[in-house]
């Protein structure tokens, strides 16, 4: 068979392309699926609470906007805290080292999410800079009993609040 | 290639048997194709194999060339027997076999060219220029050489059957079998087929078999010639013996009559009963 | 072949038809290695089932997720979870859609068309001739498109879902206002690289079964010109339903 230049190179166009949506689909779909080029972007840590059900990879937004992913959420002994690594995209280098960040619920259905809230201090973060003032995930069973016991000790003039505060920064 | 110096006629006296059908029997079906069939091809000759629509006169070829085995008797090439050949072997045999099919069967997705390279391509490492070199000689042979780059598609009849010829010889076979080779051509167009068959025969020395029933071109190429009727071969010799031959069938067959022993009506219960419907139509199995 | 064959029942008949197209796996199966020797062939298969379809993909693949984004939208503002669009959007693309319409589209476009290109070789004699010239057909001109249609169907199932996607996202975010930011973070951290597997072993499935089949009908053609439309209708019915039944099967094997 003689080579046939135009089919061979449409050829390679198609499994290009196919290569490519599949690439596509590996890479950008999954959060934690395996992300297309290096890393550009620096870490930033920050201490919880309780971390809910957060995932490595899910997304750390601000203001809505996706600026970066969970890197890793860690256990320190010393402390009983979680340790969140939050990978941000370097184009996002301007984020005063004052914001705040609290894990979030996406609508009804959705997961949990780092949401970042900007400070208003002159420097910023960088690589390796914690973020201090963060707000736990929003258990909603412990939300409830709260209540409950508020409503309890209300009527009961004592102060016997058993569930620990831990909706509460 | 050493096909140059493979034995051929010069080497070895004409004559001897190269295929035997012996006793053949061969049924498709229940329909009984063959019930005993003999016939001998020798040698740098061209065998005619003639017979009426419907005699299986292709299905003996399948069965030369190992495509289907009897169920009885056996074919024998250069002295093997094709039914117990191993599928290595088989396709051995095969290359040192060419075969024309009716309509040419090129492949439809290669130009003339490369049909005819094909078969050289498919077993040999030639280095291209002795590939051209030999497709163009034999596309030359058959008078095609300026219509290397048309596709099947492009070629009347008798040209695909031209360059199917060309295909079927590249390799240089010792037998050449032609299936139908005069169908549907017109007379040009056969005058040439007819004038081929016998230059491969005479000048490349290859022993042909051809499979017809155009009496005719047969005669003026054929060395010996089988006239096969009902499962069996009623007659063989020369195509003058034939012609000589005063057998009922042989005459019905040279003649072209219409009722004769192959008769004209198709087996059937009797006419009158079923047109009174005194009883189902017997065989309830019709012959469109 | 006028001969008067036993006449198979209903069940018979589709028991021997499997057991059929199983053996003809086989063959192709055992021819596998030497076909993979010459990839020329193979290539020009990739591009006849695979470069051959691509715009048709292309285009079902947009239509497809387009009324993803609609139907999704309209199902989830129910709930007030709009932004969940991109999940429902990307899972039914990647786990069903996409390998499924693909499979479907596949038989119809590049299936038929290998039904029908072996069926005619078989009816002028072509496959006889080749075997007549000591070539081995199956070897020539089954398994490179076997290969070709199983090469080519993953890959334009994933062209498909990307497409689809984009079409979603074109209706969800540009035209229901959804949030174009929730959309793809939603998805992204819904989507687990399981599921864009699943799709894809899915469509691999879907392309040995379709292309099997296609090539199966073609080289089994009743040599006659009706054969081959027989040939090629069979191709399509046989190809969509094993293909739903092989993803139901499948479906209840990943959960």
């Amino acid at each position: 068979m003689r080579p046939n230049r135009a089919l061979e190179i449409g050829t390679g166009l198609f499994v290009l392309l196919g290569f490519a949506a599949l690439l596509f689909l590996t890479t950008q779909l999954p959060g934690s699926g395996v992300q297309l080029g290096e890393q550009s972007g620096y870490s930033v840590s920050a201490r919880f609470d309780n971390v809910g059900d957060l995932k490595v990879g899910s997304p750390v937004t601000l203001a809505g906007v996706r600026i970066g992913r969970v890197a890793g959420i860690a256990f320190d002994p010393t402390d009983f805290k979680a340790v969140v690594t939050l990978d941000i995209d370097k184009r996002y280098d301007h984020i005063p080292d004052d914001s705040d960040a609290s894990i979030q619920t996406a609508g009804l259905l959705g997961g949990k999410y780092v949401g970042i809230g900007p400070g208003g201090s002159d420097t910023y973060l960088h690589a390796g800079s914690t973020i201090t003032f963060t707000q736990s995930a929003i258990v909603l069973e412990n939300l409830v009993n709260k209540f409950f016991a508020n409503f309890a000790s209300g009527r009961s003039a004592g102060g016997a609040g058993e569930p620990r505060e831990d909706a509460k920064k | 290639m050493t096909d140059s110096d493979r034995p051929t006629v010069s080497s070895a006296p004409a004559g001897d048997a190269v295929v035997e059908v012996r006793g053949v029997h061969y049924s498709v079906g229940r329909r009984e194709v063959f019930a005993g069939l003999d016939l001998v091809a020798r040698r740098g000759r061209v065998t005619a194999i003639m017979g009426p629509s419907g005699t299986g006169k292709t299905t003996l070829l399948r069965l030369i060339t190992g495509q289907a085995a009897p169920t009885e008797g056996e074919v024998r090439v250069w002295g093997e027997r094709v039914a117990s050949l191993g599928r290595r072997e088989l396709f051995a045999l095969r290359r040192r076999t060419g075969m024309l099919f009716q309509n040419g069967a090129l492949l439809t997705d290669l130009d003339v060219f490369e049909n005819v390279a094909f078969p050289v391509r498919e077993h040999t490492d030639l280095p291209e220029p002795l590939v051209r070199e030999l497709v163009l000689t034999k596309l030359h042979a058959v008078g095609l050489r300026g219509a290397a780059r048309m596709m099947p598609a492009e070629l009347s009849g008798g040209m695909a059957r031209r360059v199917a010829l060309a295909r079927a010889v590249v390799m240089d076979p010792e037998i050449l079998i032609y299936d139908e080779p005069f169908v549907g051509l017109d007379p040009i167009s056969m005058g040439v087929i007819v004038r081929l068959i016998r230059q491969m025969n005479r000048v490349l020395g290859i022993t042909s078999i051809v499979v017809s029933h155009d009496v005719h071109e047969l005669a003026a190429i054929a060395d010996d010639s089988f006239l096969l009727s009902q499962g069996r071969c009623v007659a063989s010799g020369s195509p003058e013996d034939l012609r000589r031959s005063d057998s009922e069938v042989v005459r019905q067959f040279l003649d072209g009559v219409a009722d004769g022993p192959v008769p004209f009506h198709y087996p059937a219960p009797d006419y009158r009963d079923e047109l009174l419907g005194s009883r189902t139509p017997a065989g309830g199995r019709r012959s469109a | 072949m006028t001969g008067p064959l036993v006449r198979d029942g209903l069940v018979t008949g589709a028991l021997r038809r499997v057991g059929a197209v199983v053996v003809f796996l086989a063959a192709i199966l055992a021819q596998l290695l030497p076909a993979l020797a010459r990839p020329r062939l193979i290539v020009h298969q990739i591009y006849n089932a695979g470069a051959r379809s691509l715009i048709i993909i292309m285009l079902c693949g947009l239509f497809v997720g387009m009324v993803l984004g609609l139907q999704g939208f309209d199902l989830l503002q129910r709930f007030g979870s709009e932004d969940a669009l991109g999940v429902a959007a990307a899972l039914g693309l990647l786990k069903e859609l996409g390998p499924v319409v693909t499979a479907l589209l596949f038989a119809g476009r590049a299936g038929t068309a290998l039904t029908s290109e072996i069926g005619l070789m078989r009816t002028t004699d072509q496959l006889a001739a080749m075997q007549m010239m000591a070539v081995d057909p199956l070897q020539r001109v089954v398994v490179p498109r076997f290969l070709g249609g199983v090469i080519a169907m993953p890959l334009l199932a994933a062209i498909f879902s990307m497409i689809g996607l984009f079409g979603a996202q074109l209706v969800g975010v540009q035209m229901m206002g959804v949030d174009g930011g929730a959309f793809w973070s939603q998805m992204q951290g819904a989507v687990r690289l399981d599921d864009v597997q699943e799709g894809f072993i899915k469509s691999l499935v879907f392309g040995i079964a379709c292309s099997l089949i296609a090539v199966y009908e073609g080289y089994h053609t009743e040599p006659t010109a009706a054969g081959v439309g027989l040939a090629t209708t069979r191709t399509v019915v046989a190809s969509s339903v094993l293909t739903l039944l092989l993803d139901y099967i499948l479906t209840a094997a990943f959960l």
